[in-house]
């Protein structure tokens, strides 16, 4: 959090950035106003439940649903949600949609499906082992969803500098989001005839373009509205086979179709962190210093891709962010299994061979009888260090946060003074802010913002950005009102809706401050300059004397002359008419000053021998 | 003409207070008190988190001790009183644990705080100044997965303050 009284570059005080205040949203949450998906209720409004695979692996032989589709209260039965094949326990088969949510429930029980049993696959090493079945037709090769090979620098001279070479193998069992509210949506079609629908997913633009395609509809005749997340953690980023039975449902039935998953469902759909058997050989130097670095990881991706191939790079891409690796190889290797899909988690891909590394280190540290904080002080990368994969960091300060915590932590006086099974230890990790490239390839910006200035003196901000409890609107009121001197009271948001914002990707790789937050300055300054114009005329002030502070635009040089917003915004409104501005962000490419675009150089991606 | 299914027939009726209204209310037999105060009476401010009782998102205070609502009958609510956070706020005003939520941010995503709420509530209305190991003893039953329960502990605190001081200024 900036400190209080921090300055803008004008030399401004900030007056809502970093100053303690409620959160925009934060009346709502607290007297349960907030209306999640499953708070919609609408007239006529019929309720879903998936029927799902029993099996881990299997051919659909037959399904009847005619003894579904007849029971009293059920209007509809859709199947084909896998076609031919189940791929993991929970894979859903077909829908009953009902009157009543017990209804559709007790139906699931009359559709027959016949299965025949196919081969379970239930670990990466059996996936590696068993090229036959195919889990899918797509990937790699055999199971092998995605190899990834990269070399970064002489590798193995690095090693043969080193004085010692450690190697360990390491294994991170995976785990899950566990959101506290379950996945839900409801869709309805709109009385002209088109599609809308709520959801508690982290990404609406990308679910918008997903129910385009499976539904075969225009995207501009859908609309995706993301209501607030109670929790998403990467858990709500995919777009989900339940938002598809609803939008279908409903435009079938004309009437509103919810679906809620239950506890047990949202295991099934899981996305979580993967499991991941991983590698290390690290030379070091006797100081500590590191030579070189090999890491390979065997990734357990599940049944399905999600943004596995994301992972699969995040899991090798950050190893070089926080500790000095002159030379750096990567192999990675996802493979697909018979179990829930493993996807995006809090740090995508990155907490698993962190993990590996960091235990490592504390054996380098044992050996080299390094204190390991010591150890880590000593081979911390620097702020603005360009890493030997070319990522251009930051102000990362890691010392000096580990100095820090050695400082408050009182480590000298914990690190083996406890008795036996209790104990200290001290572990870094870091992360990027924000994906450089977006899921589909384009050269669109990543995120935009609208603003409508209001002779009422309000601003309204349109943004696709989602509520996901990480504060994105309260982040984009922030900044609006800062750089237009109101308060955040007085703005009014409309986020996560297809049809009234522009785009943003979505509320995942903590990218929405950095994205959509520049997207709102721009927007906002754009603003700021035009009510500027007009004041500054009306007033016969030179307008770079002009300051916007307290809901007014006046004379720095003589506060009391001065205009109130709401009358700067009539100023503004009459002189240039209907005042609207836009501003967007698109990540930039490093160029020029010797430093190149991420151009990995690529080794031959023999499959991983792994023994 | 078929008959409608049982979970179709509103065949139970109770009176019972709801947020210090006296409330009638039909419901079909089988739904939790859970089901029909977000279904049937549309108060969704109470939520759900598994339906199982281990998250602790629909918890409500019956005859003013937290419940979980998901594995409360509705039928055995006749005659008693529930208080849910739609009953927090009093006058147009919000609770002072409201108050302290908000502004501390003890509310992030806002899935699990109606039932934290009301819990610390109950918790507050036992022993007006409870220990930290007691507000965390209180509200173990509640899931959070956002704020790491720190600034939830916070808050509860600086509400138990304002509490005190408001008494103060009454008495």
């Amino acid at each position: 959090m900036t400190p209080v009284g921090a300055r803008k570059a004008n030399g401004d005080e900030l007056r809502v950035i970093g100053v303690p205040r409620r959160r925009v949203d934060a009346r709502a949450k607290v007297t349960g106003q907030t209306r999640f998906a499953d708070d919609i209720f609408l007239p006529r409004m019929a309720h879903s439940k998936l029927l799902r695979s029993p099996h881990p692996h299997a051919r659909i032989r037959k399904i009847d649903t005619s003894r579904a589709a007849a029971h009293p209260g059920v209007y509809l039965v859709l199947q084909a949600l896998c076609v031919d094949r189940v791929r993991h326990v929970g894979d859903p088969v077909a829908a009953v949609i009902a009157r009543e949510e017990l209804t559709a429930f007790e139906a699931l029980d009359l559709i027959d499906v016949e299965y025949e049993i196919l081969t379970t696959i239930s670990s990466s090493e059996e996936a590696l082992r068993t090229p036959e079945p195919r889990i899918h037709e797509y990937g790699e090769e055999g199971n092998i969803h995605k190899l990834v090979a990269l070399e970064f620098g002489n590798v193995e001279e690095g090693f043969a500098e080193a004085d010692e070479i450690f190697e360990d193998t390491f294994f991170f069992q995976g785990n899950t989001h566990l959101a506290i509210e379950q996945h839900a949506a409801v869709a309805i079609k709109d009385p002209d005839g088109k599609l809308t629908i709520w959801s508690s997913t982290q990404t609406p633009h990308y679910l918008h373009r997903a129910l385009a395609k499976v539904l075969e509809m225009p995207a501009a005749h859908i609309r995706v509205i993301a209501t607030p997340n109670g929790g998403g953690f990467g858990g709500k980023s995919d777009p989900f086979n339940h938002e598809i039975v609803v939008a279908k449902a409903a435009l079938m039935l004309d009437r509103p179709v919810k679906i809620c998953l239950t506890r047990e469902e949202v295991f099934y759909c899981h996305r979580g962190r993967h499991p991941v058997l991983m590698k290390f050989k690290t030379g070091v130097k006797k100081d500590g210093a590191i030579t070189g670095m090999h890491l390979q990881t065997l990734i357990d991706g599940g049944a399905y891709g999600s943004y596995g191939v994301a992972s699969t790079f995040y899991a090798g891409a950050l190893q070089t962010t926080t500790y000095h690796i002159p030379r750096y190889r990567y192999q990675g290797c996802r493979t697909f299994t018979n179990k829930p899909p493993c996807g995006p988690k809090r740090g995508h891909g990155t907490p698993q061979p962190r993990f590996g590394q960091e235990v490592q280190l504390d054996k380098i540290a044992e050996r080299l009888k390094m204190d390991p904080a010591d150890l880590r002080l000593r081979i911390a990368e620097s702020s603005n260090a360009l890493t030997a994969n070319f990522f251009r960091l930051g102000t990362v300060n890691l010392a000096e946060c580990i100095r820090r915590v050695v400082k408050v932590s009182g480590w000298k006086e914990k690190f083996r003074k406890f008795p036996e099974g209790r104990g200290v230890g001290l572990a870094c990790s870091a992360y990027l802010t924000g994906a450089g490239l977006p899921i589909y390839w384009n050269k669109m910006p990543h995120s935009g913002v609208q603003l409508k200035f209001d002779r009422s003196g309000g601003v309204s901000i349109f943004c696709g950005a989602t509520e996901i409890g990480q504060g994105s609107d309260d982040v984009l009121a922030g900044i609006v009102a800062e750089v237009l001197g109101i308060d955040t009271f007085d703005v009014r948001l409309f986020t996560g809706d297809t049809d009234l914002g522009p785009v943003d990707l979505g509320s995942y790789s903590s990218r929405v401050t950095l994205m959509a937050g520049n997207a709102a300055l721009q927007a906002a300054e754009r603003g700021r300059a035009i009510l500027r114009d007009a004041v500054a005329e009306k007033l016969e002030v030179p307008k770079e004397r002009l300051r916007f502070a307290e809901r007014r635009v006046f004379d720095s040089a003589a506060p009391e002359k001065g205009v109130t917003f709401q009358e700067a915004v009539c100023l503004a409104e009459a002189r240039f008419g209907t005042i609207g501005t836009v501003g967007s962000y698109t990540p930039p490419l490093y160029k020029g000053g010797g430093v190149g675009p991420l151009r990995p150089i690529p080794i031959p991606p023999p499959l991983l021998k792994w023994k | 003409m078929t008959t409608l299914p049982i979970e179709s027939q509103k065949t139970s009726q109770i009176r019972f207070t709801l947020n210090g209204e006296e409330t009638d209310v039909c419901f079909a037999p089988y739904k939790t008190l859970l089901e029909v105060l977000r279904e049937d009476l549309g108060h969704t401010g109470t939520k759900h988190g598994c339906e199982l009782g281990e998250c602790g998102a629909c918890a409500v205070l019956l005859d003013g001790k937290p419940v979980l609502s998901c594995l409360v009958l509705a039928v055995d609510c006749s005659g008693r009183q529930v208080l849910t956070v739609e009953g927090l706020g009093e006058d147009g005003n919000l609770h002072p644990l409201q108050d302290a939520f908000a502004d501390l941010g003890a509310a992030q995503c806002g899935y699990c705080t109606p039932a934290i709420l009301v819990t610390a509530k109950a918790l507050l209305d036992q022993n007006p100044h409870p220990s930290r190991d007691q507000i965390r003893e209180a509200i173990s039953g509640n899931l959070c997965r956002c704020t790491g329960y720190l600034q939830i502990f916070e808050a509860v605190e600086a509400a138990v303050l304002k509490i005190a001081a408001q008494k103060s200024t009454v008495t």
